[in-house]
């Protein structure tokens, strides 16, 4: 009988094992971007800078050209590595500590210089790494491992929006918040990271695509438990959405 | 060839262009502000990359982005703005990619001043940042040697796939001199094989400064230290003047080397039988040659813009084998020649 492969692994992605931990969501969303990088057929052309974070491993599964940048600064890595080749395509990969902590300056900046790269944004609501510290995307009431009566917004203030924020600058083209709990939320999610890279490619300025994710292991919660916090707990504070589209992004859907 | 006009910090700018420098990235901090600036224009204009970063650490970092796609890449800054650039040069260094830093030092510590000062000595020749490491250090005492010395830092940089920078201070980025700015032809660069420039028809190229588990950092470790070797071996630079018969050594670098030129000078005129050392290179330092100086005289005389931070290399060298004299001056005080001179006079008339 012939026998035809129907589902493999994208020439986009390495062979190798992740070191995430079972039911984490970055597994998925780094195969939503090896598709798109496929799909796209821009894997030659791509660097990938990694964050320092649970994804800083990154490039050990990317099968791109990769660089791996200190805490926070993969923006401005990837602001260096874009302005000399432009006709490349740039993107981070990044966590809420890392982009939304100590690298919100680099962020901001990137943005709001209308950088031509793609942010990838992981949120979390925890610091995964260094076993589940709060990070400034943690909730109110979230118990971390440094919040352990829970944050408390007196001491420890707000959780920060982020995509929200981001679609406030004027260099940002493509600005939207998605999920991966279920098929229809990731394929939704692959849809807005295809079009981060296409608005890219097609030139139009700075595209972020934030990601609720869940962390089974620093909440303390099973995989399954932990998709439903990302859908009824993450989502409430961090409302899904498109927060910036400028029109040119628009008529490449 | 004709000599123009130009003040320090756009001849370190033109002679980097010159260099063939492809992208720079800066932030403003006086007194370094005019290489920023010159490079905002002369950059643009030649279709090179610019770009003001929001701040220092921004800075490195593009750097560091620009340097992994193999450009010829530099940035410019004044002491706080290094000390800011710390943790992006370790990283710079250990992922072996070349950049070149300028630092026209100012006074501190804390905010300090914006006078000349060589208070940076410590943090840049003695690693600065975090693990294992130092960088290439080149200092001019003049705005020919700044310009020499500045495309020198590209192909060192290049040679040894490591951060170079050049140690200058607010005297040497603000006056204004006659130099002779060369013709270069496009830099020869080495192969890059390693540049993140896309896995077209190659294996993907991944640049890291992470070696988790295992000998692997260790391994990254020992390969930066034999690169130090060699670069111990083959780069050590440094002046001398008048050290014929001299008995009174001055130790010195950059503007305070200048200014102990003139004192020297001065002392022989008197009849002292002085002499200047002065390092170029600060790292590597030439601690084997300044200990061979040593033997044939009686005083060292270390003269910094500092508390005395070279001072201790100078001990190194000699062991304290002989009397060593220190004169310095901090907070952006720069000594006239004449008061140098005195110091020279005490030690040859106690």
């Amino acid at each position: 009988m012939e026998r035809k492969a129907v589902f493999a692994n994208p020439e986009a992605l390495t062979d190798d094992l992740t070191h995430y931990c079972p039911g984490c969501t970055h597994g998925i969303v780094h195969r939503l971007i090896a598709e798109v990088i496929d799909e796209l057929e821009i894997r030659e052309i791509t660097i990938g800078i990694a964050p320092v974070g649970c994804a800083v491993l990154a490039y050990n599964y990317f099968n791109l050209d990769f660089a791996e940048a200190a805490h926070g600064r993969a923006p401005a890595m990837a602001t260096g590595l874009k302005r000399v080749q432009p006709d490349k395509v740039v993107f981070t990969y990044q966590g809420d500590g890392d982009l939304a902590a100590i690298g919100t300056a680099e962020i901001v900046h990137a943005a709001s210089r209308g950088e031509n790269i793609t942010a990838i944004f992981i949120n979390n609501a925890i610091y995964g790494m260094t076993g589940g510290q709060m990070a400034p995307t943690t909730l109110p009431g979230q118990v971390t491992t440094s919040t352990p009566f829970g944050r408390d917004v007196k001491l420890a203030g707000y959780p920060l929006r982020v995509a929200e924020l981001i679609a406030t600058t004027s260099g940002a083209a493509y600005v939207v918040r998605r999920m991966v709990t279920k098929p229809a939320t990731i394929a939704s999610a692959k849809k807005a990271i295809k079009l981060a890279f296409q608005a890219q490619r097609a030139e139009l300025g700075f595209s972020l695509v934030e990601i609720l994710s869940s962390c089974p292991t620093n909440w303390g919660l099973s995989p399954l438990e932990a998709l439903e916090w990302v859908e009824e707990s993450m989502a409430a504070y961090y409302p899904l959405g498109d927060y910036k589209v400028i029109d040119e992004v628009k008529s490449l859907r | 060839m004709a000599k123009i006009l130009m003040k320090g910090n756009e001849a370190i700018a033109e002679a980097a262009i010159r260099a063939g420098c492809e992208a720079y990235f800066g932030y403003p901090i006086t007194p370094q502000t005019e290489i920023l600036e010159y490079m905002s224009r002369q950059m643009v204009e030649l279709g090179r990359t610019f770009l003001q970063a929001e701040s220092e650490l921004a800075a490195i970092n593009m750097v560091y982005g620009a340097a992994c796609a193999g450009s010829r890449v530099m940035t410019s800054t004044s002491s706080q703005g290094f000390s800011l650039m710390q943790e992006g040069i370790s990283y710079i260094v250990c992922s072996e990619v070349p950049a070149v830093v300028i630092n026209v030092m100012r006074g501190g510590p804390g905010l300090g001043n914006i006078q000349p000062s060589q208070g940076d000595y410590f943090q840049m020749t003695k690693g600065g940042g975090h693990g294992d490491y130092h960088v290439i250090v080149l200092a001019p005492a003049t705005l020919q040697e700044a310009i020499d010395l500045t495309i020198l830092a590209f192909d060192l940089a290049d040679k040894y796939r490591s951060v170079v920078t050049i140690i200058a201070d607010g005297m040497i980025g603000q006056i204004m001199e006659p130099v002779e700015l060369p013709e270069i032809e496009p830099p020869q660069r080495p192969d890059q094989p390693w540049a993140l420039t896309g896995a077209k028809g190659r294996e993907r190229n991944i640049i890291t400064s992470l070696y988790l588990g295992g000998p692997n950092l260790e391994e990254v470790n020992l390969r930066l230290q034999k690169t130090l070797d060699e670069i111990k071996a083959n780069e050590v630079r440094y002046a001398e003047h008048m050290l014929e018969g001299a008995e009174i050594v001055v130790v010195a670098y950059g503007t305070a080397g200048r200014i102990a030129q003139t004192a020297v000078k001065e002392a022989r005129e008197e009849g002292i039988p002085a002499g200047l050392f002065r390092p170029i290179t600060m790292f590597p330092f030439p601690y084997a040659r300044l200990d061979e100086v040593a033997k044939s005289v009686e005083h060292l005389l270390v003269f910094e813009l500092s508390a005395g931070q070279m001072l201790e290399d100078v001990r190194l060298a000699t062991r304290d084998r002989l009397p060593i004299h220190f004169y310095g001056k901090m907070g952006g005080v720069v000594p006239s020649p004449a008061e140098v001179l005195t110091e020279i006079e005490k030690i040859a008339s106690p």
